[in-house]
């Protein structure tokens, strides 16, 4: 997943828990970045049609921003349940963010093959939690099941 | 909302050793599927097909215990290799045949993702400064002589698709 990727999972998140419009600062604090850097990306996609910016109410993704901000949010799933239910990594959310910026969507998919994704991903996403809300943690390191 | 780190470079021992536990994986599944349509589609396969698949499987499992081999260098705690291998067998052991791409899409697939893969650590790892346990040297020679064998793997596959 680039950097526009996770900008637009992160405004796709922040757009819905304000119901609209998601302002330069939240933005900004959500990715941990100053809020020229983002203004500098929020530029890039609208550039590309992606998001629109309007003054004084902030940025709304386009139908294809939202597209590829669902599909960044599921690579971010599947990288999640991956750690935590294959790998048990404890601190599984921390990992995640970290390898979210280095895992290629077409990885994502192969670790995908072997992942119990549920069919509402990525609605299960739950921002307040940073996870998924379907997520069962195993006790040991993989989450085996009967053939 | 937590906030995310927007930097594509890999930095750490851990953050190492992650992504290196996740080749292994792939290599696993590569050599899962393999080994599923070799037993489910024995049938229709023919020997070139069989061939391809059995190099597959060997070299994969060649790549998985060079990546465990650096893993072991960094001195990180690694997930036992026979647990992925029995999460990954237990999963394949409920897809059906029809579940599976063509045989050899699949393994193109396989083989162009770890490509990727391989591809993606290396410019991540060449793009960092932060000091490894490993010989940065030979990590980036070990990634890179995996990938090409990788895109060898691409040019075998594609070249049996286009006899078809």
């Amino acid at each position: 997943m680039n950097t526009a990727d996770q900008y637009l999972k992160t405004i796709y998140v922040v757009q819905d828990s304000e119901d609209g419009p998601a302002s330069t600062g939240s933005i900004a604090d959500a990715l941990g970045v100053s809020p020229a850097s983002a203004n500098e990306m929020i530029g890039k996609l609208e550039e590309r049609g992606l998001a629109e910016h309007e003054k004084y109410k902030g940025v709304k993704l386009t139908d294809d921003g939202i597209v590829r901000a669902r599909d960044a949010l599921q690579t971010y799933c599947i990288i999640e349940r991956f750690l935590a239910n294959v790998l048990a990594v404890e601190d599984y959310q921390a990992e995640a963010r970290e390898l979210e910026a280095v895992i290629d969507d077409t990885v994502a998919e192969r670790l995908d093959t072997i992942i119990d994704r549920q069919p509402e991903c990525p609605d299960c996403f739950d921002p307040e939690s940073d996870a998924c809300a379907c997520l069962e943690i195993a006790p040991g390191p993989v989450e085996p099941e009967q053939q | 909302m937590v906030a995310v780190s927007v930097s594509q470079r890999v930095a750490s021992d851990d953050q190492l050793a992650r992504l290196l536990q996740i080749g292994i994986v792939l290599e696993e599944v590569v050599e899962a599927r393999a080994h599923r349509h070799y037993q489910q589609l024995d049938a229709e396969l023919d020997a070139e097909v069989e061939t391809l698949l059995a190099d597959a499987a060997e070299e994969s499992a060649d790549h998985r215990e060079r990546l465990e081999s650096l893993i072991d260098g960094l001195g990180v705690d690694s997930v036992p290799f026979d647990e992925i291998e029995s999460l990954v067998d237990a999963r394949y052991g409920r897809t059906r045949p029809e579940d599976f791409d063509d045989v050899r899409y699949d393994q193109l697939c396989n083989e162009e993702t770890a490509y990727k893969f391989y591809d993606d650590r290396i410019g991540a790892i060449e793009g960092s400064d932060g000091s490894f346990s490993v010989d940065r040297e030979e990590l980036i020679a070990t990634l890179a002589a995996i990938r090409d064998e990788e895109a060898e793997g691409v040019r075998e596959v594609t070249e049996v698709m286009e006899r078809r």
